[in-house]
C-alpha cells in the first residue's frame, strides 16, 4: 500500500475546504479537460499495448511539464480497491478508472487541485479544482497546465472541431466545467425540479454528489455544461457561473422564506438531524448525508452554532466508505461500517461541543 | 422490438437506467423519443442516447455513411461506431467526417471549434492575434467614419483569413 496514498489522508480535500465565494450554498467548483494522443487508438479500441505506450508518454510528458515538479504517481492496477475507492470519494478520480484499473494511472499535484488521468475514456482527463464558485481560477490553472502538456504531447486537434475526443458529446473544447451546489432548501420547498428543468433548457446538465448516474445525495448536486463545441472556453465559464449566481440566489430566498415562514418545522429538522447524528450506534452512509446535508444547512443559516463548516464538510468525506477503512486503517464489513461510522460521527461532533 | 409509448413503432432507441440498483429498460420509437427529449435527456446523459442518435442516419441533417467503411489507423467500422457510440481514435473523425459534422450539430448545435488551439500549433502563425489588432482598428475606423481606412483594413482582413482557411485545410489532410 503505497504510502503517499496515505499522506492525503490527513489533508483536507480541494473541494471541501469551505471557504471561497458563496461557499455557503456552493461547495467547490471543478474543471475538466478531455485530451488524447493523435493517431493512438482510443481506449474502445486500444491493444494492451498500445495502452501502455500511451501509458508511458503521457507519464514522461507530465514529468517535464515545470507544473508537476513532485507529483503523486499511481498506477491503478497497483492499488487495493479501497484505496481506488478512496480516491474517488476525494473527486480525484472517476468511478470508471476504479472499477477499470488495469493500464491506468492518476498524478496528483498542486496539493490535491489538480488530478490528471490516463487511460479513462480519453487519454489524458485533466482536473483542476477550486473550493467555492471560482470556475475562473479553475480554468486559469487548467489552462496554463494544458498548455505545458501540449509543448510535450502530441494531442489529436482539428482546427474545424477543436480537440478530438472518444465521445462526440466532449468534441471541440473536451471541457467540462461543473460546480457542486448545496441545495436543501430549494428540495424542501420542492422548488428543486424547476430549477433543474430551467438549467436544462439552458444547455447545462445537473447529476449527482458523485457525477453521472449518480443520485443527488444529501442535495448535493453537481451542474455543467452540456454543450463543448462552438463556445470559446471563457465563454462556457461565463455562461456557467452566469447561471449558477442565478441558482444560488434561489436558494438564498428559499432559505429566507423557510425562516419567515416555517422557522419552527426547519429548526426542528436541524436540530432531529443533529441529534441523530449525536447519538446513533449504527448509521449507513446515505443517511449521514442526508443528516448532515441538515446540519449544514443549520450551520450556514446560524441556526447552529456548535459545530463549524469544516467540520461538516471532514464528516462528509470521512464517513465515506472508503475513508471509514482507511482511518480504521482494516477492511469492514458494510454492518462494521455503520457501527463505525456512527462513533466516528459522535466523537467528532462532540468534539465540538 | 415495438415502442414503449405508442405501442406502434419500431424502437430505436435504447435506454437503460440504473435507481436504487434497480435496472429499468427503455425502448422507444424516434417520435417518441424526440418527444421525450427534454425529459429523456436530464435523465440520461446524452452519451448513451448517442449510440441511438448514429441509428438516425435517416435524419434530416445526418448524411448515410456506408456501414462497411471503416477507419484505416484503428479499424472501426461505421456499423461498430453505431453500436457503442464512441470513435476509435483521432483519424475516425476524418473518416467519418460527413456523418460525424451532422451529429456534431446535433449534439452542439456548431460545427465550429471556438475554443483554444493547442499550444505548439499556435507560436508559428501569429496570424490570429494580427487579425483581432486589424479587426480592432476596423470597428475603429468604423467609429470615427474613416471609411476609405475601414475598407482597406476590410480587404486586409479577408486576405488573411482566406489564406488560413487555406493552411487550414492543408493540415487537416
Amino acid at each position: 500500500m503505497p504510502k503517499e496514498l496515505d499522506q492525503l489522508l490527513k489533508q483536507t480535500s480541494e473541494w471541501l475546504r469551505g471557504v471561497g465565494p458563496v461557499s455557503d450554498i456552493v461547495m467547490s467548483s471543478r474543471i475538466r479537460l478531455a485530451r488524447n494522443l493523435e493517431k493512438f487508438p482510443f481506449a474502445t479500441r486500444a491493444s494492451d499495448e498500445t495502452q501502455d505506450d500511451v501509458l508511458k508518454a503521457t507519464k514522461e510528458g507530465i514529468k517535464k511539464a515545470p507544473s508537476f515538479q513532485q507529483p503523486l504517481v499511481f498506477e491503478m492496477a497497483e492499488l487495493d480497491e479501497v484505496d481506488r475507492l478512496f480516491l474517488v470519494e476525494r473527486h480525484l478520480i472517476s468511478r470508471d478508472h476504479a472499477s477499470f484499473p488495469d493500464h491506468r494511472a492518476v498524478v496528483i499535484g498542486h496539493g490535491e487541485a489538480v488530478s490528471i488521468m490516463i487511460n479513462e475514456e480519453d487519454h489524458l482527463r485533466i482536473q483542476a479544482l477550486q473550493s467555492g464558485l471560482n470556475l475562473r481560477d479553475a480554468w486559469s490553472v487548467i489552462d496554463a497546465i494544458d498548455d505545458e502538456l501540449a509543448e510535450v504531447i502530441p494531442y489529436a486537434y482539428s482546427t474545424d472541431w477543436g480537440y478530438l475526443t472518444c465521445c462526440l458529446t466532449n468534441t471541440g473544447t473536451g471541457m467540462r466545467a461543473s460546480v457542486m451546489v448545496h441545495l436543501p432548501a430549494l428540495v424542501m420547498n420542492k422548488q428543486i425540479n424547476k430549477v433543474l428543468h430551467a438549467i436544462s433548457k439552458l444547455g447545462l446538465t445537473a447529476r449527482g454528489l458523485y457525477g453521472e448516474g449518480t443520485e443527488a445525495l444529501g442535495n448535493f448536486f453537481q451542474i455543467s455544461n452540456q454543450v463543448a463545441l462552438g463556445r470559446s472556453e471563457d465563454e462556457l465559464v461565463e455562461n456557467i457561473e452566469r447561471i449558477l449566481k442565478q441558482v444560488v440566489e434561489h436558494e438564498q430566498s428559499a432559505r429566507e422564506n423557510l425562516l419567515t415562514n416555517n422557522r419552527l418545522q426547519l429548526e426542528d429538522r436541524i436540530w432531529r438531524a443533529y441529534g441523530v447524528l449525536r447519538h446513533a450506534q449504527t448509521i449507513s452512509s446515505n443517511e449521514t448525508l442526508d443528516l448532515l446535508s441538515a446540519v449544514r444547512l443549520g450551520v450556514d443559516m446560524g441556526i447552529m452554532k456548535q459545530v463549524d463548516r469544516p467540520a461538516v464538510n471532514e464528516l462528509l468525506i470521512a464517513s465515506q466508505p472508503a475513508h471509514l477503512q482507511k482511518l480504521q486503517g482494516s477492511k469492514l464489513s458494510a454492518e462494521e461500517r455503520d457501527a463505525k461510522r456512527a462513533a466516528l460521527i459522535r466523537r467528532r461532533l462532540g468534539a465540538q461541543e | 422490438m415495438v415502442c414503449d409509448a405508442c405501442k406502434q413503432q419500431q424502437a430505436t432507441v435504447h435506454l437503460t437506467e440504473i435507481v436504487n440498483g434497480q435496472m429499468t429498460e427503455l425502448h422507444l420509437c424516434e417520435t417518441c423519443a424526440n418527444q421525450k427529449g427534454a425529459q429523456v435527456e436530464s435523465h440520461f446523459g446524452l452519451a448513451d442516447l448517442l449510440a441511438g442518435l448514429a441509428d438516425f442516419s435517416k435524419g434530416q441533417d445526418v448524411e448515410p455513411e456506408s456501414s462497411s467503411k471503416s477507419c484505416a489507423n484503428c479499424g472501426m467500422s461505421y456499423d461498430d461506431f453505431r453500436k457503442v457510440g464512441r470513435l476509435g481514435c483521432s483519424e475516425c473523425y476524418g473518416t467519418f467526417r460527413r456523418s460525424l459534422s451532422g451529429l456534431l450539430k446535433r449534439i452542439h448545435g456548431s460545427t465550429h471549434h471556438m475554443g483554444k488551439t493547442p499550444s505548439r500549433l499556435v507560436k508559428p502563425s501569429r496570424a490570429k492575434s494580427e487579425l483581432a489588432e486589424l479587426k480592432r482598428r476596423l470597428e475603429r475606423s468604423i467609429e470615427i467614419e474613416e471609411f476609405e481606412q475601414a475598407a482597406r483594413l476590410r480587404d486586409q482582413i479577408r486576405e488573411i483569413e482566406r489564406e488560413q482557411r487555406a493552411k487550414n485545410k492543408k493540415t487537416d489532410k
